[in-house]
């Protein structure tokens, strides 16, 4: 099967994200970067689905040519080869969700597999915009019943069940109070939730065949999208400071505290 | 006069979800910023029972939408419904609370409207002409400002940042009967994660366990009961399989921002301090006096969770 997948750049999420003191932005210096660690799971899912059923993994990054580390990342691990859409600069969810439309309507994929968030604007959409402008069944926050410690999870196996005749997929989805199943109708956008899978780390000879898999280039003008964005942000700025808390010596004078001084019960 | 939409949402056993109050609470607001007037939707294979409910909450008309197919929620047969309204309606705003249904529902609503979107709304700022929309960004470390200037805009509330909407009568119940739409989803079962406590997101107090707890949780949870707090846990609990997924409180997990949260043997990777440092008061019980989780908490007890959670559980009970 062919899947799409995504490997959006983000900020590390052990880094201190600072607001430039005009709140025009985020402090850029010192930070660094990383695959979104939503794709991340994403990548890994599919590697496991195309190790069942044979076929290939392409992954698309939007960005400048830095993007490139990111799509490296996930061809070391094993993506059979990369799209770069280039596009230094902010765009929108609706201008990300467009490129992407172009580019799975190119390569006609089984299913596009996508992190449910980047976790620097945690929008939430651009998976459930695609699956729309696509006309495609959707399946956000995909999980998983077992944990991280069952053999399921050790021996890789895909926690989305691809039905044999890969006609449709069944999805676990994440959702309030409980878990929902979901059979999707192929091509389908899945969204990854966190614990869908542990990604695999990429081997020495995985980073070595990276260096020369393929990374075709496109640009919004040779997708045909326009990226005028519809959505700005006007500024930026550092949530309100905890102030500083005390220790306190006992669970007696802690009581004390939370009922006469912070009035918690 | 301009509209503002709000999707009501249906529990699984069919009665109002709290946080669709929430999210009307904001519709109001933003339709008094914007001089609009508030109609929200209810979609369910029959909507009378939730479009009565969510009449008495400030809305000057629900929707109710009644169709064999809305009996699950699915985002292929939604997501058409509300568009055709929206558009039928010319709302120039569309809304629903930030929880799982709306998170996956309102994206394809606006991607259908052609509409620009914040997710997890936490205020409103300036007026028709100027209005921002107030949202977290790198979970939380930042709040941004953002503007969106499609001719629909769509958004989803972030519940805990607006109080309930409260009662106030008199709403008008009008009959919607959209165009059938085959999907290709279908809908396979719902297990539910069954819990006497109260939702994570919509808890006033949650307890948190963490490393510390070597997967025993019968203390927090303990304390959460006397509380009744929702219990919460760190995402190498998760990982290790000791408790639920769905428990995760952090940047990946649940972000909550409850009146009291209670970290027990939780270090306090950033990680987790953006799912939680929007509470009003925090509590950390760790062993480990240099754990980052200290440099958040307003109050801090060195101390070994399994005995000190027995002695505050006690000291809560006697001191009520």
């Amino acid at each position: 099967m062919k899947i799409l997948v995504t490997a959006k750049r983000v900020e590390d999420p052990e880094s201190k994200i600072k607001v430039k003191p005009d709140g025009s932005g985020i402090v850029g210096e010192g930070l660094k970067y990383k695959i979104n660690p939503f794709d991340e799971i994403a990548v890994e899912e599919s590697l496991r689905l195309v190790a069942k059923f044979p076929g290939e993994v392409v992954v698309v990054s939007i960005g400048g040519k830095e993007v490139h580390e990111q799509l490296r990342h996930a061809l070391a691990m094993g993506a059979t080869r990369a799209v770069w859409v280039n596009h230094p600069g902010a765009l929108d969810q609706m201008a990300i969700a467009g490129l992407l439309q172009k580019v799975a309507e190119k390569e006609k994929p089984d299913l596009a597999i996508l992190g449910k968030q980047s976790i620097d604007d945690d929008q939430s959409q651009v998976g459930q915009y695609l699956a729309e402008w696509l006309n495609w069944s959707q399946a956000t926050f995909a999980s998983k019943v077992e944990s991280f410690e069952s053999d399921a999870e050790k021996n890789k196996v895909p926690a989305l069940v691809v039905s044999a005749d890969l006609k449709s997929v069944r999805v676990v989805r994440e959702v309030d109070g409980g878990l929902n199943t979901l059979d999707c109708k192929l091509p389908a956008v899945v969204t990854t939730d966190l614990r869908l899978n542990q990604p695999r780390y990429a081997s020495l000879p995985g980073i070595m065949k990276a260096k020369s898999k393929p990374i075709e280039e496109l640009t919004p003008a040779t997708l045909g999208v326009d990226v005028t964005p519809k959505l700005t942000v006007t500024r930026m700025s550092s949530p309100p400071p905890r102030k500083a808390g005390i220790k306190v010596p006992d669970v007696a004078t802690l009581v004390s505290k939370l009922k006469n001084e912070a009035k918690a019960f | 006069m301009p509209i503002v939409l709000i999707v009501a949402e249906a529990q699984p056993d069919g009665s109002i979800r709290k946080a669709t109050l929430h999210a009307l609470a904001a519709g109001a607001q933003l339709a008094s910023k914007v001089g609009a007037e508030l109609h929200a939707v209810a979609l369910a294979k029959d909507a009378t029972a939730l479009a009565n409910v969510v009449k008495e909450y400030g809305v000057k008309v629900v929707h109710a939408a009644s169709a064999p197919q809305f009996e699950q929620y699915l985002a292929e047969t939604f997501a058409p419904a509300v568009a055709e309204l929206a558009t039928s309606l010319k709302a120039e705003y569309v809304g629903a609370a930030a929880s799982a249904m709306g998170r996956d529902l309102l994206p394809r609503v606006a991607a259908r409207l052609k509409a620009a979107m914040a997710s997890d709304v936490m205020g409103f700022n300036g007026d028709a002409a100027s209005l921002t929309f107030v949202r977290p960004m790198w979970a939380g470390s930042v709040i941004a400002e953002v503007k969106l200037s499609s001719a629909v805009k769509a958004f989803t509330v972030r519940a805990t940042e607006f109080e309930a909407a409260a009662k106030a009568g008199g709403g008008e119940v009008k009959a919607f009967t959209p165009a059938a739409v085959a999907s290709p989803t279908t809908f396979v079962d719902f297990k539910e994660v069954k819990s006497a406590r109260p939702e994570l997101t919509e808890a006033k107090v949650v307890v948190s366990g963490g490393r510390g707890t070597k997967g025993d949780f019968k203390e927090i949870e303990a304390l959460a009961d006397e509380l009744g707090a929702a219990v919460g846990a760190s995402r190498a609990v998760c990982d290790a399989g000791w408790v639920p997924n769905d428990l995760q409180v952090g940047q990946t997990g649940k972000v909550v921002a409850p009146k009291l949260y209670v970290a027990a043997g939780i270090s306090g990777a950033i990680q987790h301090l953006a799912g939680m440092k929007g509470s009003k008061v925090i509590v950390a019980i760790n062993k480990d006096p240099e754990a980052p989780i200290f440099q958040v908490a307003d109050y801090g007890l060195v101390a070994d969770l399994f005995k000190a959670l027995p002695e505050l559980r006690e000291g809560i009970k006697s001191s009520k």
